[in-house]
């Protein structure tokens, strides 16, 4: 307690003025003590640190730390974080999305970030709705579950983003919940550690706008969801196919090591250099 | 005495001369999407970036993401930009605004084609320049710039920089697919003979700091991110220290100071090109390649005995009302020719306001005003 009290003190801003926007129940706030214990973790400076955010409730997470922060327009915090690494690539660039920003507005920027393996920790805080706005459907709402605007049942397909991360050649990809905050801590530390582009999916209950929409009762419901339904990348693949549906698989997906773009193109420019 | 080296000679293309401008001015990164007419600056910058020592040229994805790279690089203390044409630069839309907002220095170049839509790839027009001026929304100060030919392609993508940097403010160039695409000699100018102006940064220890403090200039000192400075960049409207605001006074202040640090240096920012105007009953207003065929057309309305004079805007915003008025004040007639249906003959009249007659030449076919076009318009009373 002392050493979380302490934390506290030395990375959350002083001047700014709380309460923060966030529910009861919300997983946002794991996800940000798990950011400055990972921070903390790898001794990185306050200074070398820029965290980037989006839009909506994941983007309002820039404001209360004290790095270097950029809360950014919806969908493009990936573009502007490309940008800040290729120009000082010693920065440790750390983005926050949320569903509807990194795979909705931002999906093309999502793909191509990770096409690119820009050296980047890509955060996707995965709460399967829109909260800000008031809990319309996003690209990563389940089918059939309701929303704001799919009030009759959401008749899309969601999104994987491992599975899409993986695709597009991602050197790190990861997912974990809220609700497994050590193992968010290790998968954190070693995406902001790794070169290249690093994904880790957090899911986070959204009781407010998703959980009371689809028939839970309260966040503990929520979050026990998470305990029942997933279970560990390693035992997953053990599983039998008839056993795996409705299990969501949690941990390592895939962990390459491969030079990050700002890395190369400094190797580019070294090698011109050395031609005149 | 040692001589002085020659000055470099090139056989340029506009957009050419654009990519030796951003250069001589510090540009190290360039972020973009290739589209025509804009391409040459891409590619120029791909070939000489790499070059240099910190230089990046990136493609992106998009146009969105190419000026959100270029917002990132800024912001991290680059000189960055990137060049687009119609279709793109609707798309940029949103992050102007950003830079607006968080008055980020950057530069990005249009170089105008047939609209809208996908219009005409490889024809001039005009059309984009009170989307320029108004094209992200809500209330917001700007500079844009032009140039007619490649000579000032290289100047005014200079100045282009110098106002992003001294001001803190995106600056858009607009050129037109013909200036972008003609060849001609150009003279580089050598380094010690150019003026140019970076951003300020803050001296003060990092506790003193507050990145949006209300001063003189309006302008804020702007530290690049990893220097020690931490601070909250944001597109929210905020107060001083950069933390989202919905308090009446401290919006009213930022937006006041918004406007106030361009509208206060507007005499600095005014550039325009005064031709044979001291005694000119006939003033002729033009930008772009237009003011070129202008040149040619009141030349020869001299030579005829027709007391003409022009008027080069090479700034478009804030629109030169000064040197406007002036001119409107002594003249009878003044003519506005323009490769759109009316853009800056509306901010012309708008001066004006009934102090001479204003008359428009207005070509939206994809070709060039010609001199003979704006010489009959000249004669006709």
């Amino acid at each position: 307690m002392v050493e979380t009290t302490k934390l506290i003190h030395e990375y959350l801003r002083h001047s700014k003025k709380f309460p923060h926007v966030y529910c009861p129940g919300c997983g946002h706030g794991i996800v940000l003590g798990s950011i400055i214990r990972s921070v903390h973790h790898l001794g990185l400076s306050k200074d070398e640190v820029v965290l980037i955010a989006g839009i909506g409730c994941s983007g309002r997470m820039a404001v209360y730390v004290d790095f270097n922060t950029i809360h950014t327009t919806h969908g493009r915090a990936l573009t502007f974080a490309t940008g800040v690494k290729l120009a000082n690539p010693k920065l440790k660039v750390i983005v926050v999305m949320g569903d509807g920003d990194a795979l909705s507005i931002g999906g093309n920027h999502f793909i191509h970030a990770a096409r690119r393996n820009i050296g980047v920790t890509a955060l996707v805080l995965n709460n399967n709705i829109y909260g800000m706005t008031g809990g319309q459907s996003s690209s990563t709402t389940p089918e059939n579950s309701y929303s704001t605007t799919t009030p009759y049942g959401h008749l899309e397909r969601d999104f994987d983003v491992v599975n899409l991360a993986l695709g597009c050649g991602a050197n790190f990809v990861s997912r974990t919940t809220a609700l497994h905050a050590q193992l968010m801590d290790k998968l954190l530390t070693k995406a902001i550690e790794n070169p290249g582009f690093n994904v880790v999916e957090v899911l986070t209950p959204c009781f407010t706008q998703y959980g009371r929409k689809n028939k839970f009762k309260n966040v503990v419901e929520m979050y026990s969801w998470y305990r029942k339904n997933t279970i560990k990348v390693e035992k997953y693949k053990e599983l039998p196919e008839e056993k795996r549906a409705g299990k969501i698989p949690i941990g390592v997906f895939s962990d390459k090591q491969e030079p990050g773009f700002e890395e190369k193109y400094g190797q580019l420019r070294e090698k011109l250099r050395s031609k005149k | 005495m040692a001589r002085k080296p020659k000055r470099k000679e090139l056989f340029a293309l506009g957009n050419e001369a654009v990519v030796e401008g951003a250069l001589l001015a510090g540009c190290s990164f360039f972020a973009g999407y290739p589209i025509t007419p804009s391409t040459e600056i891409a590619e120029g910058m791909a070939a000489k970036l790499p070059q240099l020592e910190e230089g990046v040229f990136v493609q992106m994805e998009d146009e969105i993401a190419s000026l959100g790279a270029v917002i990132g690089a800024s912001l991290a203390g680059r000189k960055a930009m990137t060049a687009t044409s119609g279709p793109g630069f609707s798309l940029m839309q949103e992050h102007i605004g950003y830079a607006c907002m968080a008055e980020v220095p950057l530069v990005i170049v249009n170089v105008m084609r047939g609209g809208p839509s996908t219009g005409l790839p490889t024809n001039p027009a005009q059309g984009d320049v009170q989307q320029a001026r108004w094209g992200t929304h809500g209330d917001h100060p700007i500079i844009v710039l032009s140039a007619s030919d490649v000579q000032e392609c290289l100047h005014m993508t200079i100045a282009a920089f110098n106002f992003a940097e001294k001001y803190r403010t995106p600056v858009i160039l607009l050129l037109d697919e013909v200036t972008a695409h003609t060849r001609e000699k150009i003279v580089l100018p050598r380094p010690e003979e150019l003026t140019i102006i970076n951003r300020t940064i803050p001296t003060m220890p990092p506790e003193w700091y507050v990145p949006y403090e209300e001063t003189m200039r309006g302008v804020p000192p702007m530290p690049p991110l990893g220097s020690g400075y931490r601070y909250h960049v944001t597109g929210l409207t905020h107060d001083e220290h950069g933390y989202p605001t919905s308090k009446a006074n401290e919006i009213s202040a930022l937006m006041h100071r918004l406007f106030r640090k361009i509208d206060q240096f507007f005499y600095d920012i005014q550039l325009v090109e005064e031709v044979e105007t001291e005694d000119a009953e006939v003033v002729v207003v033009a930008y772009g390649c237009v003011a070129r065929s202008a040149k040619l057309a009141i030349t020869q309305a001299r030579e005829s005995g027709c007391k003409a004079g022009l008027l080069v805007l090479k700034t478009l915003f804030p629109f030169p009302r000064t040197y406007v008025e002036k001119l409107a004040r002594q003249c009878k007639k003044v003519i506005v020719p323009e490769m759109n249906m009316g853009q800056i003959s509306r901010e012309v009249k708008r001066v004006n306001n009934g102090l001479s007659r204003v008359v428009t030449i207005n070509r939206v076919d994809g070709q060039i005003i010609t001199p003979g076009e704006i010489l009959k318009k000249i004669y006709k009373d």
